[in-house]
Parts: C-alpha cells; sequence; structure tokens
C-alpha cells in the first residue's frame, strides 16, 4: 500500500499523524525469518491472550464487590444471575492459566533457541518484568473471590516479607493496611489487580518495540542476511499465527466449558474463614515451582547451611524468600551467563541436553510445590532447587563457554532449501 | 549418533514430565491419609453431553427439604432458579409459599413476616453461624450450596460420605457426639447418619433406601453447585464443533498461502 493508493482521507490523516504507514511497515510488510516453526506461535498467543483477559475482566468488574462480606457471594451472583457470567467467569478464571502456560511456553522456547542473545538482550529482559508483573496479578487476582484458598493463600504470601530484616513486618502491615489480611487488603488488591494489567500492556509495547528493532530470531540463530531469508510479516504469519489460535482455542475452550475447575481448588468454593485454616495451602499451579523452591530451605538444608554460613547470615525462611526471587530474577542474567558464540540449541547438542534436564527440573519442582511438605518430598525438593541454581549459575555457564558447537548452515535461506532436499 | 541421544532425551524428559504431571493431577495435594477415594458413580451429568436427571434431582429436593435442610443452608440458591430442574411457575410459588419470610421494613419502620416468594432464598435453618455452631455442639453445618465444588471428587464424595457410616475398627476410639465415616477425612464426623430407610416418602412412589436418597440427593446438590451445567456443556459441544472447523479452514488458508515459500 503505497502513498498513491491510500484513500486521501486516510493521506490526510497519515501526513499528519502516520498510524497506518506505522501500520503498513510493522505488520505487513515486517520482515520476519521464513524459518519460524510453530513454537514461535506463543508470542502473539500471549498477546490474544492478555486482550482476553482485559476484556473479560473488566466486565467482571462491573459485577464485583470488593468487600470481604460481600466478594464470596458477588462471585456467585455472577455464576447464577449474570447472564453469561458463568461463562465470562470461567474464561477469566482458565485464561489466567492459559497465560502462564502459553508464556512458559514462549520463555521456554527462547531458552532452547538462545533467543535472549545478543542484540536481544533487552527483549528478553522486558519478557522477564512481564513474567514478574503477570505473577503479581495472578496472585491479587486469586484473592478477590475471597474463598478459603484466597484468604490462606493471601497470608501466606504476604507474611513472606516478614522475613525481611527490621523492616518486614512494617512492609507485611502496609500491604496488608492493617494487623491481618481484611477488608484493607481486599481492596488494595482489587485496585492493583486492575492496574497491574496496564503496566503489563505498558511493558509488552516495549517488550513488541524492542522485538521489531532486530526482528525475531529463528531456529536456527543466525541473523537474517538477504531479502531471501524473510517474508513479509503479513500475510504468511498472519495467517500461521490464526491457524495456531484456533488449535490454542480449542484447548481454552475444553477448559472452560468441560472442566472450568481443573485447575482450582475446591477449597475456594469455600467462603473465607480466618478462624479455619485449610488442611494444605497450596498455591496456584503456576507457582508450584516458587513454591517449592520457597519450602525446600530448611534450617538443616545443605546449601542453606553454606550460604548462611551455618544459619549465621540469615533465617532459613529469608533463605527461601531470597531464593524464590532469584530463581527469576537470575533469568534477567541470562544474555551474559550464556557465553556461547551460537544461539540455537540445535548446533549446541551437550547444552541442549541440559536443557532438557533443566525443563524435567521445573517440571519436578511443579509437582513437589503441590505436595504436602514431608518425607521423601522435601529431600526431592531440595535437590531440585539446587540443581535449578547450579544450572542457572554453573552449567549455563561453564558449558556455553566450553562446549565446541556445530558449525550452523550459511544462512537462512540455505538451511530450508537443504531441508526440502 | 549424537542426534539419537538428544531425541531420546527429549523424549524421555517429555514422558517423565507427562508422567509426573498425570500422577500428580489425580493425587490430590490433601487427599488426607488413608481416607480411601470416594467410588467414582455413573452420574447423568458426566460427561459432555451430561444433563441432569429431573426425576433423581427432584427426589434429592425432597430429601434435602424433609432431612438435610433441619440442619443445613441452601443460601445461595432462590426458588426461582428451581425451574431449571422442571418444576413450573404454579409449583415453584406454592413451594416458596410455605415459608415465613421476614421482610421489611415497612413504611411504619417495622419488620414484619410474609409468606414466601419465587424470589426468596430457600431459608437457613438458624438465625446466624453463632446459633447454627451452638445448636451443633460447637461446629456449624456447612452451607450445602456449593458443597459439590467445594469438595475433590464432589458428587462421588458426598454420595460415598451418606453411604460411608460404619462400625469403627476395632483400636479406633469414637468420642461422644462424633460418628465413624470411611469416606471423612479423619473419620470421626459430628454429623449423625442422617438417612435411614424408607425416612422419606418419595412423591413419585420410588423406593426410599439409603443409596437411593444419597444418588438423588447428590443429584440435586450438584445442581445448587452448578446450575449452569447443562447450558454450558451444550454450548460448549457447539462451541468445540465451531472451532476445529475454523481451524481446519485456517489450516487450508494457511497452507494455500504458504504454498510458494521455499
Amino acid at each position: 500500500m503505497s502513498e498513491k493508493q491510500m484513500h486521501p482521507l486516510i493521506q490526510w490523516i497519515d501526513y499528519r499523524l502516520p498510524v497506518f504507514s506505522f501500520m503498513e511497515h510493522e505488520l505487513h510488510e515486517y520482515p520476519t525469518p521464513k524459518n519460524l516453526n510453530y513454537w514461535w506461535n506463543f508470542g502473539s498467543l500471549a498477546g490474544i491472550v492478555l486482550v482476553i483477559m482485559l476484556v473479560s475482566g473488566i466486565v467482571l468488574a462491573m459485577h464485583y464487590t470488593a468487600h470481604v462480606d460481600y466478594a464470596f457471594d458477588s462471585v456467585e451472583r455472577i455464576m447464577r444471575d449474570v447472564n453469561y457470567g458463568w461463562l465470562i467467569r470461567y474464561i477469566h478464571m482458565n485464561g489466567g492459566s492459559m497465560f502462564f502456560i502459553v508464556v512458559y511456553i514462549h520463555m521456554f522456547r527462547g531458552l532452547y533457541y538462545g533467543s535472549y542473545q545478543a542484540p536481544r538482550e533487552l527483549l528478553w529482559m522486558l519478557g522477564v518484568f512481564i513474567l514478574l508483573a503477570m505473577m503479581a496479578t495472578a496472585f491479587m487476582g486469586y484473592v478477590l473471590p475471597w474463598g478459603q484458598m484466597s484468604f490462606w493463600g493471601a497470608t501466606v504470601i504476604t507474611n513472606l516479607f516478614s522475613a525481611i530484616p527490621w523492616v518486614g513486618d512494617s512492609i507485611v502491615t502496609l500491604l496488608w493496611g492493617g494487623f491481618s489480611v481484611d477488608n484493607p487488603t481486599l481492596n488494595r488488591f482489587y485496585s492493583l489487580h486492575y492496574l497491574m494489567p496496564f503496566v503489563i500492556v505498558g511493558l509488552v509495547v516495549l517488550h513488541l518495540w524492542a522485538l521489531h528493532m532486530h526482528k525475531s530470531n529463528n531456529p536456527i540463530g543466525i541473523d537474517a542476511k538477504t531479502d531471501q531469508d524473510c517474508i513479509p510479516f503479513h500475510p504468511y504469519y498472519t495467517a500461521k499465527d490464526m491457524f495456531g489460535l484456533g488449535l490454542f482455542l480449542i484447548f481454552f475452550a475444553y477448559f472452560v466449558f468441560f472442566a472450568p475447575n481443573f485447575f482450582g481448588e475446591p477449597d475456594n468454593y469455600i467462603e473465607a474463614n480466618p478462624l479455619v485454616t485449610p488442611a494444605h495451602i497450596v498455591p496456584e499451579w503456576y507457582f508450584l515451582p516458587y513454591y517449592a523452591i520457597l519450602r525446600a530451605f530448611t534450617a538443616d538444608f545443605l546449601v542453606y547451611q553454606v550460604i548462611s554460613l551455618g544459619g549465621f547470615l540469615m533465617t532459613a525462611k529469608l533463605a527461601g524468600v531470597i531464593a524464590m526471587f532469584a530463581s527469576i530474577l537470575l533469568l534477567l542474567l541470562m544474555p551474559w551467563l550464556d557465553g556461547s558464540k551460537v544461539k540455537s540449541s540445535k548446533f549446541r547438542p551437550i547444552y541442549a541436553m541440559f536443557f532438557w534436564i533443566f525443563f524435567l527440573d521445573c517440571i519436578v519442582l511443579g509437582v513437589v510445590g503441590g505436595k504436602p511438605a514431608e518425607g521423601v518430598w522435601i529431600y526431592i525438593g531440595q535437590v531440585t532447587t539446587t540443581y535449578y541454581f547450579v544450572h542457572l549459575l554453573i552449567v549455563i555457564p561453564l558449558v556455553s563457554r566450553l562446549e565446541r558447537p556445530k558449525t550452523p548452515p550459511d544462512s537462512i535461506s540455505a538451511a530450508v532449501t537443504k531441508a526440502e532436499g | 549418533m549424537r542426534n539419537t541421544m538428544n531425541k531420546l532425551m527429549k523424549t524421555t524428559a517429555l514422558a517423565l514430565a507427562v508422567a509426573s504431571f498425570a500422577t500428580w493431577a489425580s493425587m490430590p495435594a490433601n487427599a488426607a491419609g488413608d481416607t480411601p477415594k470416594p467410588p467414582a458413580q455413573n452420574w447423568s451429568f458426566n460427561g459432555m453431553f451430561g444433563t441432569f436427571d429431573r426425576a433423581a434431582a427432584q427426589r434429592g429436593l425432597q430429601v434435602y427439604r424433609e432431612v438435610c435442610s433441619g440442619c443445613h443452608s441452601l443460601r445461595l440458591v432462590h426458588f426461582r432458579q428451581l425451574s431449571g430442574l422442571g418444576y413450573t411457575a404454579a409449583q415453584i410459588k406454592a413451594m416458596a409459599a410455605e415459608v415465613e419470610v421476614q421482610d421489611g421494613p415497612n413504611d411504619e419502620g417495622d419488620m414484619f413476616e410474609r409468606a414466601g416468594l419465587p424470589a426468596d432464598r430457600f431459608p437457613s435453618p438458624f438465625e446466624n453461624v453463632q446459633a447454627a455452631a451452638a445448636a451443633n455442639s460447637g461446629k456449624a453445618p456447612p452451607d450445602l450450596s456449593l458443597m459439590t465444588k467445594a469438595r475433590f471428587n464432589g458428587p462421588d464424595y458426598v454420595h460415598a460420605l451418606l453411604t460411608g457410616y460404619a462400625d469403627a475398627p476395632s483400636g479406633v476410639a469414637v468420642p461422644d457426639g462424633g460418628n465413624y465415616n470411611t469416606y471423612f477425612p479423619g473419620h470421626i464426623i459430628a454429623m449423625a447418619p442422617p438417612l435411614t430407610d424408607e425416612g422419606v416418602e418419595y412423591q413419585d412412589g420410588t423406593k426410599a433406601t439409603v443409596a437411593q436418597m444419597a444418588k438423588d440427593v447428590s443429584t440435586f446438590m450438584a445442581w445448587t453447585a452448578e446450575p449452569e451445567l447443562e447450558e454450558r456443556k451444550s454450548m460448549g459441544v457447539k462451541v468445540l464443533l465451531f472451532l476445529i472447523i475454523l481451524s481446519g479452514l485456517l489450516y487450508a488458508v494457511k497452507r494455500k498461502i504458504w504454498e510458494d515459500v521455499h
């Protein structure tokens, strides 16, 4: 669509505010490596899920009451009396899980194909910040229905901040707006739960801006060199993303319509009661690996003994809290922990092997996080927690610098032609 | 060789991941010690095309009204919603009118009693939680509106609990006011066995055995917890069909567009 083909009105606008040439440039012509596989669908999927969450959330907010006496009942009113309220709520509730599934796949794809490497360091780091913002949003959203798990989850997680030396208790009081999780807590969480998604939108804009500077990485991890290597985003990747979206919506709809409470906890259909503690307080599934890391730090955990100089520097609780946040914040350093000249794990078989061990480690951490902290699960949790940090701080720096990667093809188009034989 | 190793690693990692996830998913975190998993019943509302067995749910309502409602509230359910179980407007009006409801204040500022209307909720047996607790040795009987969603394997659990009263095995001490139940976490439940054979005389002539009543009232409670279930499932089937066809078309479009990319 050149200047000449534009409708005069569109031309008039575009001359003053170039939204149309911007869209043409960034969505239509936007050159994209032609060898992206289906793992590259998950970025746009995450964007679409974010929009679904915003729209369903804004509608829910029209019917929800943020007060400890009415919150639980207002959610049930949505489920029973609001037109299609059950549909909107189940979309929003399961949408949270879908968002994390999509984003976790998106991140593991980035880790496997070295998408965080230069010059995409900031792109990756913005992604980690998006994950952190999502976690804060999801945590506060889970409190709003004011069920038993809402209340006790909020109590346990906010209490973590009390481990911070000197100011911990004041921070917890500030988070609660009082001396326990109560109405002020619910009100501020509701306010922040509405605010945070727009912070995420802002971060996503920066994430896309950084993406469009150096374009997408690709499965063989070498830069596009000629026009031969790229195809315009539209219609090629719009068509591919739409097909991926169709498959994803089938998956999403299955849970919404046929297993809407699969990802939830039955206890959250019991109204919050500060006097009755549930037998096992478990966070939502997407927090389970971090929860396992948090709980791995017991007083007799060897790693804790070492880093705290035999318990001298900090309590086990504080060490657990630090480790939990470090497990995500360390990802920010990925571009520098990985010293390989070659991005894609396709050409780094030893690194690829460790990638899959790390993937498995994260899954096992998730399983451990859902178990009561007793018996063999404590040890499994401690071993997998140890490996998580060993992988990021020792395995990646060493393997990436010692392994001699295979030689990638000369160009993307050479690789594609060769693959087609 | 490397490649094969790598593939093998990947497959193993994925298989282990899926297997461990499945194990974890099938073992709820709060599966309490030695409490057995309630046996799965063949519910009419199971599956993608499930609907509530109207006759069973109506009998279940009768069990609730004649037995459970003495202690348990059903505070999220309105009489008007009973149309979802196949009751006519006249039947609902009559059923609601049987209860006394406090309303007001009127123009003089006084509260007054009136007959229930379809827009009213099911009346609760106690004034408040404290009264409920005081009348039941310190612990209020739980509200039943959401019971089948508030327990793992909800309807199976309710059914198993109602039929799960047994003599305590030797060595298990049952305290005063407690009862032994195979399926209750910890086994000691305050609720005395609520159902007895012929404890209810069913309006439709069905023989009221304990097993029959347990099944009926569980069906009714599945409905009170998820009154949207039938609409949800029937919409879901249409949505899935639509999305499958749409995805097929989108795949064809994608193939066509990508035809010339080499």
